[in-house]
């Protein structure tokens, strides 16, 4: 059925001065000066972004970033330049990996980023273009459809795995999801309503925080990796764009 | 001002003033389908087994051509107007008479949309395939102008009018046995031709290229090629592939639905996210299948998330109290 192909260009080496940007894209320009202000950004082939080769499904596109070759990350933010809501996540790694598993919405054709800073401010930037099928942010989620949103609403599902990483190294793996219709408020008269922040404790330390917004996939989920052998009791605490609190346990 | 183009409109009023249709400027090729005979009066035009991609035009599945006294029968049209002409033509072509029939197998629009080239009173489906492509049909076809772009033009969706009921079937002397399935999607036709002892499967076989799932039930899938197995013939033509002459199209499928179904809950289970499990190593078994890694990676979008709600316990209960469903359940067939 909808096959769409996935045009991936490689990023460029790093640069002092502002490199132009290896995807080409119209609002890159824009997009980057409200994001980064006058920080140094640079096309950092470090930072890796893990997509599927077509969006089968453009309310739940997977995106899986990896920013753990760079030293010292801070924050990572995702860029989806012609998105228009184009920041679906907003990720303070802290004691977590600057890794990340999310599902996006994609409206249309568009630059899919993930910019890392790391602690002299830089910006490391790696993206490719994703065709999207259509539709996207402009159609209502399936469950506004059905009608059954509110009934689950906040239903909270999570593990951990205790296993190794990629390359072998031993990892604490988190994954959870929690039903939310995340609106976008682009569609009809249906107003934005949101996950907006997200935060993961240990033992009631801080691990990784995140502000998400309406172009994050209804029903968000999430991978993160934790230090090895975190074996505290996790909380997952979520507020939403009306003051709704959602809390997951894990022992 | 073609349907493109207003479709193009419409994407720029909800976002970017910069969207670009990928191939808005690109002028489509010609569809050039050829008849290989398979027995006395019975063609089959091979489609591509790749996805569908602007460089096919999406003629990637099969259609077969049954001369009857009264005209060809087509079994499935392809995906677009131009495409269904040529096929109509080439049945011409081979048996002197226009398309006097043509069956569409199921809803997806590599199969159903060449419906547009016809009368829709010669247009013919099983009752529940005409329900899904009306309840659908608006939404593949959108999809389709969006790859397809040019290829597609002229192309409307048109409901198939003549409503067939299982069972046997007679046009212009050539008898034909109807059998209604499903699991490839809700509503899978068959068809035995009672002359050759060909069987038609549709998508309910691929034959070295991977299996699509967008509609599938897995189990109902399951049953299915469990059905058609026992179905005498002389060969069988699979809906994407080439001709299976031993039975071993029938195999594959199963093998590949049983591996993917086993595949996607061993990856759930063991915490991998989408992209994760749609790079899982594919058993060098499946080496001959085409289309491989973009069929799994579609079968994680339209299974994933349904598997993971089964396998990840809910969370969100006070500390001691009960999970509604019971923790981890992770025995839940996939279905969709
Ligand atoms: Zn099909």
């Amino acid at each position: 059925m909808a096959g769409t192909a996935l045009i991936a260009l490689m990023t460029g080496a790093a640069h002092a001065a502002p490199a132009p940007d290896p995807l080409q894209s119209p609002m890159w320009d824009m997009q980057a000066e409200r994001l980064f202000g006058h920080d140094r950004v640079v096309f950092d082939p470090r930072v890796h972004i893990a997509v599927p080769m077509l969006a089968e499904n453009q309310h739940v596109f997977p995106v899986t970033l990896d920013a753990r070759a760079l030293p010292d990350v801070r924050r990572i933010v995702v860029l989806v330049d012609l998105d228009p809501i184009p920041v679906p996540v907003d990720f303070v790694p802290g004691k977590a990996a600057p890794w990340l598993g999310l599902r996006i919405k994609l409206d249309q054709r568009t630059p899919v980023r993930v910019a890392a800073q790391t602690a002299d401010g830089t910006w490391h930037v790696a993206g490719l273009w994703v065709d999207a099928a259509g539709g996207g942010c402009s159609a209502p989620p399936a469950s506004r459809a059905h009608g059954d949103w509110a009934v689950h609403l906040g239903e909270v599902r999570g593990a951990v795995w205790h296993g190794t990483d990629g390359g072998g190294a031993a990892v604490t793996r988190l994954r959870f999801s929690v039903r939310h219709p995340m609106d976008t408020g682009l569609v009809d008269t249906i107003p934005a309503y949101n996950l907006e922040t997200v935060r993961v404790t240990a033992g009631g330390e801080t691990m990784a925080q995140m502000t998400v917004s309406g172009s994050m996939s209804e029903d968000p989920a999430f991978t993160l990796l934790l230090p090895a052998g975190e074996t505290r009791p996790i909380t997952i605490a979520m507020r939403d764009s009306n003051g709704r609190e959602f809390t997951g346990r894990l022992p | 001002m073609n349907r493109l183009t207003r479709r193009g409109a419409l994407a720029m009023l909800g976002a970017s003033a910069l969207a670009v249709p990928v191939h808005a400027e690109r002028f489509a090729g010609h569809y050039r389908p050829q008849a290989e005979p398979l027995a006395e009066g019975v063609w089959l035009v091979r489609g591509s087994d790749a996805p569908i991609a602007f460089e096919n035009g999406g003629a990637i599945a099969n259609s077969v051509i049954l001369a009857t006294a009264d005209g060809p029968i087509l079994f499935d049209c392809g995906p677009s107007q131009a495409y269904a002409q040529a096929l109509s033509a080439l049945a011409q072509g081979l048996t002197g008479k226009p398309p006097v029939l043509v069956l569409i197998s199921h809803l997806h629009p590599d199969h159903a949309l060449g419906a547009s080239a016809f009368d829709p009173a010669i247009v013919a489906a099983l009752p529940g395939t005409i329900a899904e492509i009306e309840r659908d049909g608006p939404g593949m076809s959108d999809a389709m102008f969006r790859i397809l772009a040019d290829w597609m033009r002229e192309t409307q969706l048109v409901i198939p009018a003549r409503r067939l009921a299982p069972g046997e079937l007679s046009v212009g002397g050539r008898a034909l046995t109807l059998l209604a399935m499903n699991g490839h999607s809700g509503c899978d036709l068959v068809v035995r031709d009672h002359a050759s002892g060909i069987v038609l499967a549709g998508d309910l076989v691929f034959h070295d290229r991977a299996p699509a799932t967008p509609d599938a039930d897995l189990a109902a899938w399951r049953g299915a090629l469990d059905r058609l197995a026992a179905i005498p013939r002389t060969l069988l033509v699979p809906g994407h592939g080439p001709v299976d002459r031993d039975g071993s199209a029938i195999a594959q499928t199963r093998d590949w639905l049983a591996w993917l179904d086993a595949a996607l809950r061993d990856a759930a289970g063991r915490g991998l996210d989408m992209t994760e499990a749609g790079d899982m190593p594919i058993p060098p078994r499946f080496a001959r299948m085409a289309a491989a890694r973009y069929e799994l990676q579609r079968s994680v979008s339209h299974f994933y998330p349904a598997i993971e709600a089964s396998v990840l316990p809910r969370i969100d209960q006070p500390e001691g109290g009960s999970q509604p469903n019971g923790g981890r359940t992770g025995n839940r067939p996939i279905t969709k």
